[in-house]
């Protein structure tokens, strides 16, 4: 990793810009210089937008040097993943699928971000679709780890991870639908946060699993995550049906006790699949909470170990309807020749996706045919009841659970030849979307110099607290 | 539960998901898909009595609003221009026979 300064806080950067002692002009600069130098070789940025963000830089010193405030992230330049429509771009979720296509609206979150003055500045590279944990199913070239060059930086929020850990913006935005912001933020070394399931509005963010895709902030440190999250939660979006409310007051409140707190170590992650290294890694981390006051409390969940198999049921259903949009006839990427209508939509289709992508939507397929949707597809939903139950059980008796974000550490490119094994490499994520509980992951280590995320999971609509119980671990180690 | 899946049950997933495989791709797909479906008999052995199935973990139940326009985002032109192809106010499409 070379050596530049780093980005100040979001609120520094803000307060700076409101006061008129940095221009807004030159954030925007500094990033899109930062991306220049290097993206060459780590390919975390599918493309900037220069034109509109300085434009918007300008518009926002101007209206500083009126003496009004341009918002709690004035001047604060940021990267979207590429499955969020914005302006002036292209939003390909990295797949050729939709290649060429300029978004006519942009995502809420977008529009909320931008209402509080930050700046998108690009964006950044992915598995195309969300589908995968590593980048390399992008179709425009995989994301290099910024720790090492030769291994993935996770995924799927890859590039958005990579650009942050790089210091090329100081945050950006990610999607989670089964670990894709915190298993990159784990392997790139910053701050992941998966909002509660509704909490933060899905209108104008590429469709992968709509029962549990979360949009979320990708950053350095805890309290930037807040202050992101306390924008990005909007308190309900019309646009959005499934939209909750929010919880009182602000994200980014500061509660520094654990007295009475009580955290649940999960049995069931701590399995032969863990790699000890990692464990003791994560096992380091439970102590620091411990002797910080927390009583520290052994949980089980049964049902745990099945999670995988009904995301990989549930979530390849859910992406093989949402991707039936894809058809060659509503968005610019289409076959150049067909003779008919349905020559039209089979040809778009397998030229537009990626291999992943038609796994899944096979699979999907599959899973939700006649004759084998009673035995998959209910099933699965079902046994997910089971293991929300548990969940809910366990936080009767305790304030969050902590564990592993992943079994291992940044993998090499190339490593995974198997789907089934790449799957695998979500086993300790996927729990926490299914139930739609908010979860972080936070740096808590290295393994042979590779980043290591400790995951902490707290109730719905606990979000206030589970960055407060991060915040905390972040203070002390 | 059948684990394993025929190749012309690869085809006609294809189909249905309106995808065109070449003979490769529909074999390496054959494997991949029955490794999965081998990895799911994990669900097999799980007792399920008397639990009904999520569909969502919201709780959220007949989210409605007046069909009046408050808020627009977009107009019909220009979703209709992002088409490859339209006429009038209409996306244009091959003849489907």
């Amino acid at each position: 990793m070379d050596t530049f300064k780093q980005w100040p806080s979001l609120q520094a950067i803000a307060d700076a810009v409101n006061n008129g002692n940095e221009t807004a002009e030159s954030q925007v600069i500094t990033a899109l210089k930062r991306i220049k130098d290097l993206n060459g070789v780590y390919n975390a940025v599918l493309q900037t937008i220069e034109a509109r963000s300085m434009k918007r830089a300008k518009d926002i010193d101007a209206l500083v040097a009126s003496g009004k405030s341009a918002g709690k992230l004035a001047g604060v330049p940021f990267l979207a993943k590429d499955n969020y429509l914005t302006f002036d771009s292209e939003t390909t979720a990295a797949s050729n699928m939709l290649k060429g296509f300029k978004a006519p609206y942009q995502s809420t979150v977008i529009e909320l971000l931008e209402a509080e003055g930050a700046i998108c500045v690009g964006k950044a590279n992915m598995d195309a679709f969300a589908h995968g944990g590593s980048t390399e199913n992008s179709d425009f070239g995989v994301t290099k780890n910024p720790y090492d060059i030769t291994r993935v930086p996770g995924g799927s929020s890859g590039g958005s991870a990579a650009a942050v850990a790089l210091n090329m913006v100081p945050f950006a935005l990610g999607s989670d639908t089964g670990g894709s912001i915190r298993q990159p933020a784990s392997y790139c070394g910053i701050v992941g946060l998966k909002p509660t399931y509704g909490l933060v509005s899905r209108s104008g963010v590429v469709a992968m699993a709509s029962s549990t895709d979360c949009m979320g902030p990708m950053t350095t440190n805890v309290a930037d995550a807040a202050l992101v999250l306390d924008i990005m939660a909007g308190g309900g979006d019309p646009l959005d049906s499934t939209t909750i409310d929010r919880e009182a007051g602000s994200y980014t409140e500061e509660n520094k006790s654990l007295n009475s707190i009580k955290i649940g170590v999960v049995k069931e992650w701590f399995d032969e699949g863990l790699d000890s290294a990692v464990r003791s890694r994560i096992e380091a981390a439970i102590e620091v909470y411990k002797n910080a006051g927390a009583e520290i409390v052994p949980v089980s969940l049964p049902t745990l170990p099945t999670a995988l198999a009904i995301y990989y049921i549930v979530v390849p259903a859910e992406l093989s309807s949402n991707l039936s949009r894809h058809d060659g006839q509503r968005y610019p990427s289409s076959a150049d020749s067909a003779e008919d209508l349905h020559e039209s939509y089979t040809k778009s289709r397998s030229q537009g996706f990626g291999a992943e992508a038609k796994r899944r939507i096979i699979i999907g397929t599959h899973v939700l045919s006649s004759g084998y949707y009673d035995a998959y597809y209910k099933k699965a939903q079902t046994v997910r009841t089971k293991l929300i139950n548990e969940f809910d059980d366990a936080f009767t008796r305790i304030d969050a659970l902590i564990g592993p974000v992943a079994p291992t550490t940044a993998f090499k490119i190339g490593g995974f030849s198997n789907p089934l094994e790449m799957y695998l490499q979500d086993m300790y994520s996927v729990g926490a979307s299914l139930a739609g509980l908010p979860a972080i992951s936070i740096p808590c280590g290295e393994v042979d110099g590779m980043p290591v995320g400790l995951q902490i999971i707290t109730d719905q609509k606990q979000d206030k607290k589970l960055l407060q119980l991060a915040s905390v671990y972040e203070d002390i180690k | 539960m059948a684990q394993t899946i025929t190749l012309d049950e690869v085809r006609r997933l294809a189909e249905l998901s309106r995808l065109e495989l070449t003979d490769a791709e529909a074999i390496k797909y054959q494997k991949e898909l029955c490794d999965v479906l081998d990895y799911f008999a994990i669900l097999d052995g799980v007792s399920t009595e008397g639990l009904k199935p999520t569909n969502q973990v919201t709780g959220l139940k007949n989210v409605v609003r007046k069909d009046i326009v408050t808020k627009q985002i977009a107009q019909a032109n220009d979703l209709l221009a992002l088409a490859p192809d339209s006429q009038d106010n209409y996306v244009k499409v091959k003849r489907m026979i």
